[in-house]
This record gives C-alpha cells, sequence and structure tokens, in this order.
C-alpha cells in the first residue's frame, strides 16, 4: 500500500507536539498508518468511530475536561459531521482540530471520491472555517503546531487537509 | 413516571456528579432543580451528548459521568451506543428517558414506540450493565448502583411524554459551556 510510512510519522509525531493525547478516528486508506502509530502509543487515547460525528462530541468533551484531541477523518467524514461541527463546536466555540485527508483531488483515481473533493474547500469557506492544506513534510510539524495554535485562540473548528502529495507514494 | 420526579429523586446524586443532558425538556427540567457548575446542557447536536459524555468519560477518570440522554437523540446516534460500548468507561453512566416521542419538538412518535427496544439494542451493542428503570424506586436503585459501580451502566427509563410548561433557562449557551469548562479544569486538577 503505498502510503507514505515517513510522512505519516512526520504527521503523527507533530500531533503529539502540538499537545495531542486523544484522537478519533474511522479508518481510512491514507491514514492506516498514523491510526496504528496512535494504537501503539500508550500515552495516546485512539477512540475508533462508527461515524465521523461522534467525534465532534468526543472532542467538545475532551476539550471541557482541559485535554487537547484531534478528529482524523477522511473528507467525506467531514461531510457527515457538519451538523455536530456547527450545532456543537461553532455553536459552544470549541477549538476542535480537524485533521482531514483530502480525497478526490487533483490526481485522484478513484471515481467515488471525487464529488467530495470537488466540494471540500467551498464547504470549509462555508462553514467560516480556516484551513490549511499539507503537501510538504518539512512544513508540517509548524503547520499543525500554527492551526491548533488558531483553534484554541480563536475557540472555532480549524481544518488541516492532507494532501495526494504528502500521503501517498507511487 | 414523569422524568422530572425521577430527576428529583436522583438529584442529590447527579448534583456530585458530571452531568451532561440533551436539549429541550430534560435540560429545563435539571436546571429548575437547581444549576450546578458540573450540568451541561447540550442545546443542539442531537445525538451527541452520548459522545461528548464518552470524550469527558475518558478524560476525567477520576469524576463520576452521567448522560441524561432521549430515545429521540438516541435513535440520531445509534452507533453512539456501540462506540460507548466498546470503550467502557467505567466513570460513565447513559440514562436514556425513553417518552417514545420527540416532544420538545411537536410531540412526534418516535420508533420506540413502535417497538425499537434502545436497551435490548445498548445489550447487544455490547453494554455489559443494562438496567430498565420504570419505576421512580427502581430508577433510584439504579442509578445508585450505576453510581457505585467501575463499570460502563445504561439506563433504559420508560417515561410519559410530558415535559415542562416553560422552556425558559436563564443561563446563556456560552454561559453554561465556560462555567461547566472552568469547573472541570479545577477537577482535573485536583
Amino acid at each position: 500500500m503505498p502510503v507514505s510510512v515517513k510522512n505519516s510519522e512526520i504527521l503523527y509525531a507533530a500531533l503529539k507536539s502540538a499537545g495531542i493525547t486523544l484522537l478519533s478516528a474511522l479508518p481510512e486508506t491514507w491514514l492506516v498508518h498514523v491510526m496504528q502509530m496512535a494504537e501503539d502509543d500508550p500515552d495516546m487515547t485512539l477512540i475508533r468511530l462508527n461515524k465521523e460525528e461522534e467525534g465532534v462530541g468526543i472532542s467538545t468533551g475532551a476539550h471541557f475536561a482541559g485535554r487537547k484531541s484531534a478528529m482524523l477523518m477522511q473528507n467525506h467524514g467531514l461531510l457527515t459531521s457538519v451538523n455536530g461541527i456547527v450545532s456543537v463546536a461553532q455553536l459552544y466555540r470549541i477549538p476542535l482540530l480537524m485533521v482531514i485527508s483530502y480525497r478526490g483531488g487533483m490526481g485522484e483515481r478513484d471515481p467515488w471520491q471525487t464529488e467530495g473533493g470537488r466540494v471540500t474547500e467551498p464547504l470549509l469557506r462555508s462553514l467560516g472555517i480556516d484551513y490549511g492544506k499539507l503537501s510538504d513534510p518539512a512544513t508540517v510539524a509548524h503547520e499543525v503546531q500554527q492551526a491548533q495554535t488558531l483553534a484554541e485562540s480563536s475557540l472555532r473548528p480549524v481544518a488541516l487537509l492532507l494532501t495526494r502529495d504528502l500521503m501517498w507514494e507511487e | 413516571m414523569l422524568r422530572q420526579d425521577v430527576l428529583k429523586a436522583v438529584y442529590p446524586r447527579l448534583k456530585e456528579q458530571v452531568v451532561v443532558t440533551i436539549m429541550g425538556a430534560v435540560a429545563v427540567e435539571l436546571y429548575n432543580l437547581g444549576h450546578q457548575p458540573n450540568f451541561f446542557y447540550l442545546e443542539h447536536g442531537m445525538g451527541l451528548a452520548s459522545s461528548l459524555g464518552l470524550g469527558l468519560a475518558v478524560s476525567l477518570p477520576k469524576e463520576k459521568v452521567t448522560v441524561l440522554d432521549g430515545d429521540g437523540s438516541v435513535l440520531m446516534n445509534l452507533g453512539s451506543l456501540s462506540t460507548l460500548a466498546r470503550y467502557r468507561p467505567p466513570n460513565l453512566t447513559h440514562w436514556i428517558f425513553d417518552n417514545e416521542s420527540l416532544l420538545s419538538v411537536g410531540g412526534f412518535p418516535t420508533a420506540t414506540g413502535t417497538g425499537t427496544d434502545l436497551a435490548g439494542i445498548a445489550e447487544k451493542a455490547g453494554a455489559e450493565h443494562v438496567a430498565v428503570a420504570d419505576t421512580i424506586e427502581a430508577a433510584e436503585q439504579a442509578f445508585a448502583e450505576a453510581s457505585e459501580r467501575e463499570g460502563l451502566s445504561v439506563i433504559v427509563s420508560k417515561v410519559e411524554a410530558v415535559g415542562p410548561s416553560s422552556f425558559a433557562m436563564d443561563i446563556s449557551l456560552l454561559e453554561n459551556r465556560f462555567q461547566f469548562a472552568r469547573h472541570l479544569q479545577g477537577l482535573a486538577g485536583r
């Protein structure tokens, strides 16, 4: 499976450096290595979800308890989480860090991913969610920290889109 | 059985716990018994109260966390019963008041009125301690056991589809949210 182990390690290390100790996640091809790293790390709480929107509630509870967390999901998980994002995270001003594999962009070969890819950025913009696109492993640590900092200071959701260039090797 | 009578009976115990309610009647009824800084009323995001409770329970292992949920909300996020059972935080009680109705939005019947069995679903989802408590005495006992148990507890209580005459609460959403978080962070540092 040509998902980049090296860049998954860089991403996982960046999340840890940003102080994140709880990840909620739904399995997705590009995220398999990151999820395994979380599973194998005794200092990380990994909660595997049945549907991504649950993660909004989990991260909200963690935040209330003073704990930093992130949601790890595919962009279709973002689509299914929209009500929770709006009616919990935005309504209650939760610094929700969302790390999202950006399927359906340039270079996508799976036809079933393409509609989700087309609407991901317009959706984030329409929700007023600040987001960055991660494609260069050299800047991942910095960008994850910056996203976490903005989420905490603005008390709002912030999204990081993991691009094919970062996650896929072929 | 009226939900507000149950809440009144267990209020002394609720006061000692971290409590999350769903929106509508449950929130108002608990609030009217006396607001506490450890009570959070999730006034939207239907279905996510149990997920929020899971996030709290795994982050505050020394505290007892109780989610006061409803049939309409649980039906919207049935997968959460499975996620809770999978991680079974020992300090979490998930109490579902089933009035077979979307009472707060006009009283339309839910699927529990036509046979959907939430206690059965919770049990088959893997929850070990599931109690059905349809009288005040049974509810008090089930909640006492849940509060003293080290293990995920699910309680399902059939209640009448009756709510408060007014849904007014003199606390803003964000006031409740910041007060609750500040209180919990004091507990976490304890």
